[in-house]
């Protein structure tokens, strides 16, 4: 059943990782791909995987949660490896009917195969110890810049921070509306593709109905409890940076630091 | 009476396997007798939904089985969705499943996936709209542009169209006014009287289960606590109300006639009982 | 007591939906005022105007004639309007299309962000809004994981947060259960009895109307009946015209005296049913004995 799909991968805990702002872990998070993209070398990269697992340590995530992350990416990280591996030119060390294996062509697709799979389990760690709805708040706060600009950055936060409240309750109503539909004999699972989409009607548009029914109501009730947009707003969880937050930033603006130095001089 | 559907010690359990594992029937067991009108009552979590959804296969027992005329409806699992035709299924807020153009087209939506056409097809429409009190004028116009009421008998109309054996009903009046419930009730009432097929009325009120079933089945933590006439059942009024189950106004106040010394019959449910009741009193003299 | 809601002559219709049909008039010249602390129970059958009636309250609807004042501020006066709603609470009926927010404790403290209030200060509401109606201890769950009672609760916080004068419930029982209903009606009883709030009930489930003060009963967008829960079901018959039924008790009392008994139809609770059917039917039966 669609009610059993695990949405939004938070991990609710409280651990260091947990605890940090959420504009930090979005900062690190960027950081640590700047890092990623930066590293070069056997060095660098035992760096970053160090990092990685000191992080996840602090994090109390389990390694096999953030393994089965990859699990939907395997193939496209495979698939980049064996076109590295084949296609990079260099020192031949191997070759059998029409595919050369070069030498550089093994080092670029082990530090492919790194590189994605690092900069994966990276974004998982911050969706995996943050709350949707902290890390809408901590996006809305590093974008506040931009409403100088005229982008509307309270409303696409509030907005998703809807989205993300309805999501259960929408995937609870198609449940149901589809479950009523196959007591009056709808069937969704056999025929071609042409009969299996159009068997959807009879789910989508009750789907879109309720949605728009929801969407008048929540607004309303939006407006009776003073919504007024962005303005003068206040907040129950403001964000402020502590300590923690400067140590952690520092120390991956270190790391930044530290690829471009692996860089230069090995 | 013979059954037509019999539940033999049903369980089913959520999440198996994770920390989240819940069975909301265990080891239930229940014959419902054909032509009967069924009143199924528990409060939110007591197995009622989960098991409706048995009836007609949309759920599969994780233990034990349905029979629909002696014959276990997932012998053979490719014919499930006949069986959805014979037990038909009305949701709670049904009218928020109506899809077509029409109020006709909705109707005829079930009856067309049992590959009816033509002439017996219309004559199910028009049948179905009759049972559930939509008017002829309706037929044509768009579901969207109905009232909530009209909407309601419309999704009603659409499972009476496939004209099921056994009509399983889950809280249809609920969120209904007054006037909208009983007229409601009435034509369910009249269709069961006319057609003599099963009805089964899942309701978490006792005064509307009260007033319209032969037959009552109280469901409490995962299975029946017990079953029978109206009467039978709300003679153990005290079992009701210690199981976290309301029971009838008129009920309590015999009750509460019965405490105060009053010989009541305990098993009085309805308002002109419990005035006859009280007036046979009067004869045997008490004056008033 | 100072009024708090009052309306002068008030119409409202809303617009034809398609063009050859005429605007339907909902509300048909009502007068009214609502007392400061009063719990007034407003009955009527779908399409009664009730509903529509609640709306114009905290102006969700503007009147299409005729006057709203709220604590004495005209609804149609556009810079009131936050000073209004904030007076003037509102729950409706689906529990699902009020909560806006993840979080329980967010969700409650929405109203108060709104209105800028500073942080602490917010917490203070929320802690404070959620124990009033018993759900402190869910404080930090998921919302759509609660039960449709609860759900009522934690929007029943959302608006006491705002800290109004008047909460309106717009059939706000009407997709509960049995339990459900019972947690909410004995919450806003509370509200009324120990912290002072208005309360206007919008319901057509007579049982809720039996500790009100007053019962309003709207019928075609009129008043069609207005007094006290006991005065209004007395009118049993009138009710029915209207195609409203009356409690069980109340219409075991009507039949009784049809059959000539001396009972008196303000009997609504079933103790107060049971008293006096005893007082009358028992204490003959004991005098035989």
């Amino acid at each position: 059943m669609l009610k059993d799909i695990t949405l939004g991968q938070y991990f609710p805990g409280d651990t260091l990782a947990h605890r940090l702002d959420p504009r930090t872990k979005l900062l690190t998070t960027v950081l640590y791909i700047i890092a990623i993209f930066l590293a070069k070398g056997p060095i660098a990269y035992g760096v970053l995987i160090l990092t990685l697992i000191v992080s996840v340590r602090i994090s109390k995530v389990g390694a096999r949660a953030l393994f089965r992350g990859l699990k939907p990416v395997l193939f496209i990280i495979a698939f980049t490896a064996v076109l590295n591996l084949f296609y990079t030119p260099g020192t031949v060390i191997a070759q059998f009917w029409i595919f050369h294996v070069t030498r550089e062509g093994v080092i670029t697709a082990i530090a492919m195969m790194l590189r994605i799979s690092l900069l994966i389990m990276g974004t998982f760690l911050l969706t995996y110890t943050t709350s949707p709805i902290r890390l809408t708040d901590g996006l809305e706060d590093l974008l506040g810049p931009l409403k100088k600009l005229g982008v509307p950055v309270h409303e696409l936060a509030m907005m998703m921070s809807i989205a993300l409240r309805f999501i259960p309750t929408l995937i609870e109503e198609t449940d149901k509306i589809m479950s009523a539909q196959r007591a009056r004999g709808a069937d969704f699972e056999s025929g071609n593709l042409l009969q299996r989409a159009k068997a959807l009607i009879p789910l989508l548009v009750p789907l879109f109905v309720s949605a728009f029914r929801r969407a008048d109501e929540l607004a309303t009730a939006m407006e009776c409890r003073c919504y007024h947009g962005g303005e003068g707003r206040t907040k129950l969880h403001v964000l402020r940076y502590e300590t923690r937050d400067y140590l952690t930033l520092a120390f991956y603006a270190a790391l930044c630091a530290a690829m471009i130095a692996l860089k230069k001089f090995f | 009476m013979n059954e037509i559907i019999r539940i033999e010690n049903l369980t089913h359990t959520y999440g198996e396997g994770t920390p989240f594992r819940r069975s909301a029937v265990e080891n239930l067991s229940l014959d419902i007798y054909r032509g009967e009108f069924l009143g199924l009552i528990g409060h939110t979590g007591s197995g009622k939904s989960t098991l409706i959804q048995h009836l007609n296969g949309l759920l599969k027992p994780t233990g034990g089985r349905v029979l629909l005329d002696g014959e276990d409806i997932w012998a053979d699992p490719k014919k499930i969705r006949s069986v959805r035709f014979r037990v038909g299924l009305v949701f709670q807020y049904p009218e928020y499943q109506l899809f077509e153009e029409t109020v006709y087209r909705d109707i005829a939506f079930g009856p067309t996936n049992m590959g009816l056409t033509g002439a017996e097809l219309d004559r199910r429409v028009h049948d179905a709209a009759r049972f559930a009190g939509l008017d002829e004028g309706l037929l044509q116009k768009s579901p969207f542009a109905l009232s909530g009421g009209q909407k309601r008998r419309v999704a009603i109309a659409g499972v009476i169209a496939m004209e099921p054996e056994v009509l399983v009903l889950d809280e249809p009046s609920a969120g209904l006014d007054p006037r909208g419930r009983e007229e409601l009730l009435a034509h369910i009432r009249a269709y069961h009287k006319e057609r003599g097929n099963t009805v089964v009325l899942v309701s978490h009120s006792m005064d509307e289960i009260a007033q319209n079933v032969d037959r009552i089945a109280v469901l409490s933590d995962a299975h029946v606590l017990m079953s029978g006439t109206p009467r039978e059942v709300f003679a153990r009024a005290d079992e009701l109300v210690a199981a976290g189950l309301d029971v009838p106004q008129v009920t309590r106040v015999a009750m509460a006639l019965r405490a105060k010394g009053l010989p009541i019959d305990p098993a009085v449910y309805t308002v002109a009982e419990l005035k006859a009741a009280l007036l046979a009193l009067r004869k045997g003299g008490a004056v008033c | 007591m100072s009024t708090m809601l009052r309306t002068e002559n008030l119409t409202y219709s809303y617009p034809a939906s398609e063009e050859n049909e005429q605007p339907t008039l909902a509300l048909d010249g009502v007068t009214l005022a609502i007392e400061r602390g009063s719990f007034t129970v407003i009955l009527g059958h779908n399409g009664s105007g009730k509903s529509t009636l609640a709306k114009t309250f905290n102006a969700v609807l503007l009147p299409s004639g005729g006057r709203v004042y709220v604590d004495g501020m005209d609804t149609t006066d556009e810079k009131l309007l936050l000073e209004i709603r904030r007076r003037v609470g509102m729950v409706f009926q689906n529990p699902d299309n009020q909560i806006v927010a993840n979080v329980v404790e967010e969700d409650v403290a929405f109203a108060p962000e709104n209105l800028g209030v500073p942080t602490e200060e917010i917490r203070r509401r929320v802690d404070d809004a959620l124990r009033t109606v018993g759900m402190e201890k869910f404080a930090k769950h998921a919302p759509h994981l609660l039960s449709g009672g609860q759900k009522q609760r934690i929007a029943i916080a959302g608006v006491l947060a705002m800290r109004p004068q008047c909460i309106v419930l717009d059939e706000a029982t009407a997709m509960l259960d049995p339990i459900g209903r019972s947690e909410v009606i004995s919450t806003i009883e509370r509200l009324n009895r120990d912290e002072g709030i208005t309360v206007v009930l919008i319901t057509h489930h007579m049982n809720e109307a039996e500790h009100a003060d007053r019962v309003i009963v709207m019928n075609e967008g009129r008043v069609a009946m207005d007094g006290a829960p006991r005065e209004v079901f007395a009118q049993v018959e009138r009710l029915r015209a209207i195609g409203l039924t009356v409690p069980d008790t109340v219409e075991l009392l009507y039949e009784l005296r049809g059959a000539g008994c001396d009972l008196p139809l303000t009997a609504i609770t079933v103790d107060e049913c049971a008293d006096a059917i005893a007082r009358c039917f028992g204490k003959s039966a004991k005098e035989d004995n």
